[in-house]
């Protein structure tokens, strides 16, 4: 079987990557960003990208470089806030812009890895979210339609992967990973440890290997913190 | 005197039950957890993809891999559990939280809210908000009873664009708390902050409501 361990980010886009293309990129805020993956990209020189991701990166983190370089041209998030680029991009008409709901966000993704073109839900009726939207009434409440999303490539950053592209996450640096890499064409998985097969616990795997097509081990992992939140540590005791 | 956020926060607290799984938005809504009552205990869900938050960490504790909705750093707790976006979003949107506070633009008599986004001037985007409002079992709203300008933020039809429609059940204000029925609509005074009187909150509030306070 061809392996799906790959020395760099760089080897891992080869003849993945062409302008125009779809990426899902996943993290929510700084956490469990694919930061070499988008570093990757951005040397590709790939132009014209529709990217889908909870938000685009931060001021000077993640993806904000790929707006920073012009390659984005569509966004399709829930929260592009904290990013003063991103407003004046749309704000100067240069990046189209798609707001989703969170939830109806992750779950257009699940059911694009699914093989579920649509489904309905009560999240955004009567809202702006709705508009253009077929409803339906289920037990007497109104529903709107949402469908699928799929991409041509899934960029996803795990903590470890095994030889054979089982994949575990750290904490909530999970968030969209897992469903966006069931729902890439292709799947790069970026992780800070790679093992063999069997030291990862089969019973704990958080994406089974079959949605994952590439591996490489992260050279790019800031691990940054957008809030830094925390509490007095109580005197020592004395005893 | 009206409330300060701290009041408004543990005057919201009061609302949690034992037992309950509850999402707490940013904002005021944040600080009701250093609220919760003597007796009760709640799991609170983070809807990045954690359920049972614990507190902030101790300085050098943090850890970039462990954060709340708000992007801030947090702790597990023994009993605590992670999953992906879709996940969490299933235990929203399917009915299994208890509660979430939120914090509002605009609240309506008949129970719309306004929460995420002011045409022109802020782009940021709803984030899991109208999730919340839609799925969550029980809504309140946290909010200042009217802006800087003295215009009333409890009003008869929001201007706002919508975050959900006839789905919140209770606001707390810094001068007082309304119930709302959010199948027949209507909004009726419950309770006041100490030394407001009726006629300061008539006097501040756009929209009709009855009385019971």
């Amino acid at each position: 079987m061809a392996t799906k361990i790959y020395p760099t980010a760089q080897a891992a886009l080869a003849g993945v990557v062409f302008d125009g293309m779809t990426v899902m990129s996943g993290g929510f805020g700084l956490a469990g960003n694919p930061e070499t993956l988008i570093d990757a990209l951005k040397a590709s020189g790939v132009r014209n990208l529709t990217v889908i991701s909870n938000n685009c990166g931060a001021d000077g983190f993640g993806l904000w470089a790929l707006l920073d370089t012009g390659q984005i041209t569509k966004m399709i998030s829930s929260y592009v806030g904290e990013n003063k680029l991103f407003e004046q991009l749309f704000h100067d008409g240069k990046l189209e812009l798609e707001l989703n709901p969170q939830g109806t966000l992750a779950e257009r993704i699940r059911a694009g890895g699914a093989g579920i073109p649509a489904f309905y839900t009560k999240t955004g009726v009567g809202t702006v979210v709705a508009e253009g939207k077929p409803h339906e009434t289920f037990d007497g409440e109104l529903y709107i339609r949402e469908s699928w999303l799929k991409a041509d490539l899934a960029i996803v950053k795990a903590w470890k992967a095994d030889t054979a592209g089982n994949l575990v996450y750290r904490k909530t640096a999970r968030n969209f990973n897992p469903v966006m890499a069931t729902a890439g064409r292709v799947t790069i998985a970026e992780v800070e440890e790679i093992v063999e097969p069997g030291e990862l616990d089969a019973d704990a795997i958080h994406t089974p290997g079959i949605y994952v097509n590439r591996v490489i081990r992260c050279t790019v992992n800031e691990k940054l913190i957008e809030k830094r939140t925390v509490r007095p540590r109580p005197a020592k005791e004395t005893v | 005197m009206p409330w300060t956020r701290e009041q408004m926060a543990a005057r919201a607290a009061r609302e949690l039950q034992d037992g309950f799984y509850v999402n707490l938005g940013i904002g005021i809504p944040t600080l009701v957890a250093n609220y919760i009552p003597d007796g009760i205990e709640v799991t609170l869900q983070s809807e990045n993809g954690m359920l049972g938050m614990g507190p902030f960490p101790y300085e050098g504790d943090e850890d970039p891999d462990l954060i709340n909705a708000g992007k801030q750093t947090i702790t597990q707790l023994p009993s605590s559990s992670y999953f992906n976006s879709a996940e969490s979003f299933a235990m929203i949107r399917g009915g299994h939280i208890d509660l979430t506070f939120l914090g509002a633009m605009e609240v309506s008599q008949n129970g719309d809210i306004a929460n995420w986004t002011i045409p022109g001037k802020m782009l940021k985007g709803m984030g899991g908000a109208m999730d919340l409002v839609a799925g969550v079992k029980r809504v309140v709203a946290l909010m200042e009873h009217a802006n800087k300008a003295g215009v009333s933020k409890i009003v008869k039809q929001c201007t706002l664009p919508l975050t959900g429609s006839a789905c919140v059940d209770l606001v707390v204000t810094d001068l007082c708390v309304f119930n709302l029925d959010r199948h027949q609509g209507g909004l009726t005074l419950i309770e006041m902050a100490p030394g407001v009187t009726l006629a300061e909150i008539k006097a501040k509030t756009e929209a009709n409501f009855t009385t019971s306070a």
